[in-house]
């Protein structure tokens, strides 16, 4: 007999990432689903309504609102897609899968737990941000192909809000690396150890604030959502959109939220580290406790923490902020945030210099 | 090859999430930048003001209500008042300040409609809910007295139809909801109308603080409303407009103070005005009305608590008869009979009664031939001369720009197109 673990080092490489690959991306997608109801539900809070709650997950008692993304998801799978009679078929038909993939392809590199990501990159924070360029090719073909003048708009918008904004999060990435000396993330990660004022969001403050902005925009996510620009452009990119093909534009965003959630808290908040490192030493008692023991140390847990704070900031700013106007989106990432990180790049590299802050470099 | 480079033409509705009803708009654009804006109007046509010379006078107040379906008991009130100016009857003081309460809750709920629709189209949802919590409580002030929630039908010429009620309407517990739940919506219901609507009073101006927290002072709301759709006060007055459309631009003119009618002359309220003439200070502009509106019903409130009287003129020839004289005497039941199926005659003549309804002057030109229906009914929307500018207001202006003067207007098509 061979014990589990046995087995597991006996399959073939392609075989135990192929299985992470799938346990990575089934977890995504539950998240995702789970994302949406937990957006309305508290959206819904702040709005002084109930949000979902009449669907059970298979008829148990007291789980309302629970089984609703399955609901949500039967009922798109049901409705057809409608292609419009002048739209270019082919694009029409991919653009909804360009949006997704990069959005799912990107967590090969995140590194999830200590020392573990699906593929440990050295170029990773290269991959990260090549493919989240590539997602908003979905939105531009989407908006070009469904040959609708709305649609055209928001692919318009969304074409100039990217080129903006992926350099304010370009620039904001560059001291992170300045910071940590690598591209790879879980190094990126393993640099922030010590305290939490280690951890970079306390040097490099300025460039935290810029990414998650930077962040928002790309996700197109209020008050930055003009590509989709509910009151003027009516859905922008994806009027034409129904069934499956809306939904995968609408997982794709959510997939985007989790992403740049965990990108964040990645690059800025330690990723899976311990908010307790430094105040507890590593031999102390409290550490040898049973449960709580593990959970004070690091690991996946501190990640999802950190993410699911940051989704909620995401729905916060929803539910808070009228839309901008697309020009003055324009002139933010421009004027403001691409010069503030020029700025704090060279006040980064003096300190780099004379070694103030806990660089490597 | 060779192109020659047009502007592009954009349909804007009439089914569009901003247009507000069936605003369509047929929009020339160059990018993002409109250069020509085109209102078209029509859609909502429903034909009241022919369907009214057909009809006993009466039986055309329920149209009002539908004419502007956010500002009801305004457009009954101008009706209202013209008939009563032809027939010369007098209204009991008691009905004046009934008329004047109600018609300060109408600017409110007319307010809250325009402040969440305005806050959505620029892209604030929260807003829309905040307005709608107590939108709900005045809906139920308009149910309390009228039996409707929106089409009251309350006014009448001569008076209001029933004095104000001594209960309010109350939740009752259902298989959907739980009698803790029903007894905590019931709470505050337990007095009279009156007393409901001065605990709705005491807390409003608390609640348009929370609505001023989200938006007044917000960095986006600023950049989206300030500078935008401005109209110089000259043009204002050329271009026919009136209400906060007016006062925005710094005129002060509104006719409960210039040609006050029922009680406005004693009641103490104060017209704000705007300096710029943008989205921004027809903003300030209303969200000041709904303050003093407050006000003024306050002191309604204080009247009617102090002095019950009558609420219907004694001309027992312009009302129908009580339902127990009805019920119990020849002539009244003849009386009742002739009213609700021939209606009275009005003198010979015409009049023109304006009132300040929450989005302008509200006119309704009235001429008699002496016969029980109108011979022509002409009704003044404000609205109407508001959209007729749009274009001038948006040209120039992006597109998204285009939702937030829709919003500043506060449009409805239903006084539009009548």
């Amino acid at each position: 007999m061979h014990s589990l673990p046995q087995i597991w080092n006996a399959l073939p490489g392609f075989v135990q990432s192929l299985a992470f690959i799938l346990a990575v991306t089934i977890v995504l997608i539950l998240s995702v689903a789970y994302l949406t109801l937990l957006e309305r539900k508290i959206i819904g809070w702040m709005q002084l309504r109930r949000g979902p709650n009449r669907v059970r997950l298979f008829g148990i008692p007291n789980t309302e609102y629970i089984g609703q993304p399955f609901a949500d998801v039967v009922k798109l799978l049901l409705k057809e897609i409608v292609i419009p009679a002048r739209a270019n078929g082919v694009l029409f038909r991919i653009a909804p899968a360009l949006a997704l993939i990069p959005a799912f392809a990107t967590w090969a590199v995140i590194p999830v737990a200590p020392g573990f990501a699906i593929a440990n990159v050295d170029a990773g924070l290269l991959y990260v941000l090549s493919l989240t360029s590539v997602g908003v090719y979905g939105v531009i073909l989407a908006g070009w192909a469904s040959n609708s003048k709305y649609a055209f708009l928001g692919a318009m918008r969304s074409a100039a809000q990217i080129v903006a904004y992926e350099i304010a999060m370009g620039f904001a990435l560059v001291g992170v690396l300045m910071a940590a000396g690598s591209l790879n993330l879980g190094v990126i990660v393993e640099h922030q150890r010590g305290m939490v004022a280690a951890w970079n969001w306390f040097w490099l403050f300025p460039l935290f604030v810029v990414y998650f902005i930077s962040g928002v925009a790309e996700t197109n996510r209020a008050p930055f959502d003009v590509a989709e620009g509910e009151s003027e452009i009516v859905a922008g990119f994806h009027v034409e959109y129904s069934g499956m093909a809306f939904a995968l534009f609408f997982l794709a965003e959510y997939a985007n939220m989790i992403l740049i959630a965990a990108l964040t808290a990645i690059f800025f908040f330690g990723g899976w580290l311990s908010p307790f490192d430094g105040y507890i030493a590593a031999g102390s008692a409290l550490r040898e406790l049973p449960v709580l023991g593990l959970l004070i140390g690091d690991g996946t847990h501190w990640l999802l923490v950190k993410m699911l704070f940051f989704l909620i900031v995401f729905l916060w700013l929803r539910a808070t902020f009228p839309r901008y106007r697309y020009d003055q989106i324009m002139r933010l990432g421009w004027k403001v945030l691409i010069p503030v990180t020029i700025v704090w790049i060279a006040v980064e590299g003096v300190l780099c210099w004379f070694r103030i802050g806990p660089w490597r470099a | 090859m060779s192109g020659e480079i047009q502007n592009l033409t954009m349909n804007f509705g009439p089914q569009h999430p901003a247009a507000h009803g069936v605003l369509r708009l047929v929009l020339e654009m160059d990018g993002e930048v409109i250069q020509k804006a085109d209102p078209h109007i029509g859609l909502l046509h429903r034909g009241t003001e022919k369907l009214a010379e057909n009809k006993p006078f009466n039986q055309s107040i329920g149209y009002m209500d539908r004419l502007d379906y956010v500002s009801m008991m305004c457009n009954e009130h101008a009706y209202v008042l013209s008939i009563e100016r032809l027939l010369g009857v007098q209204v009991p003081v008691r009905a004046q300040y009934i008329r004047v309460m109600f018609d300060e809750i109408t600017r409110v709920l007319n307010h809250l409609m325009w402040l969440g629709a305005h806050g959505l189209d620029i892209g604030a949802m929260t807003v829309f809910l905040y307005c709608f919590r107590e939108r709900e409580d005045l809906m139920d002030c308009y149910e309390a007295v009228s039996g409707t929630r929106m089409h009251a039908t309350y006014y009448r010429p001569g008076g209001v139809h029933r004095d104000l009620p001594d209960s309010m309407p109350k939740y009752q517990a259902s298989k959907w909801r739980s009698q803790a739940d029903a007894d905590r919506l019931n709470r505050g219901r337990g007095g009279t109308l009156l007393d409901f609507i001065e605990a709705f009073t005491e807390r409003f101006p608390r609640c348009v603080d929370e609505y001023e927290t989200l938006l007044t002072d917000n960095r986006i709301w600023k950049q989206r409303t300030v500078n935008i759709g401005v109209v110089s006060p000259e043009r204002a007055l050329q271009l026919g407009f009136s209400g906060a459309m007016l006062r925005g631009s710094g005129i002060e003119w509104d006719l409960r103070k210039k040609q006050p009618y029922e009680v406005y002359a004693d009641l103490d309220f104060d017209i704000p005005v705007g300096v710029n003439g943008d989205c921004y200070d027809r903003y300030l502009v209303r969200i000041e009305e709904m303050r003093q509106s407050n006000r003024i019903i306050k002191q309604c409130v204080d009247w009617l608590r102090k002095n019950p009287g009558p609420v219907m003129t004694p001309d027992a020839k312009i009302h129908a008869p009580k339902r127990e004289q009805m019920k119990g005497n020849m002539e009244s039941l003849i009386h009742h009979f002739k009213f609700m199926t021939e209606g009275y005659c009005v003198p010979a003549g015409e009049t023109y009664a304006a009132v300040e309804a929450p989005k302008g002057e509200f006119g309704v030109y009235l001429v008699s031939d002496g016969a029980n229906k109108p011979f022509r009914l002409k009704c003044r929307a404000p609205g109407f001369a508001h959209l007729a500018a749009l274009g001038e207001m948006v040209t120039g202006h992006m597109l998204a720009d285009v939702v937030a003067v829709i919003g500043t207007q506060d449009i409805v098509f239903g006084e539009v197109d009548r």
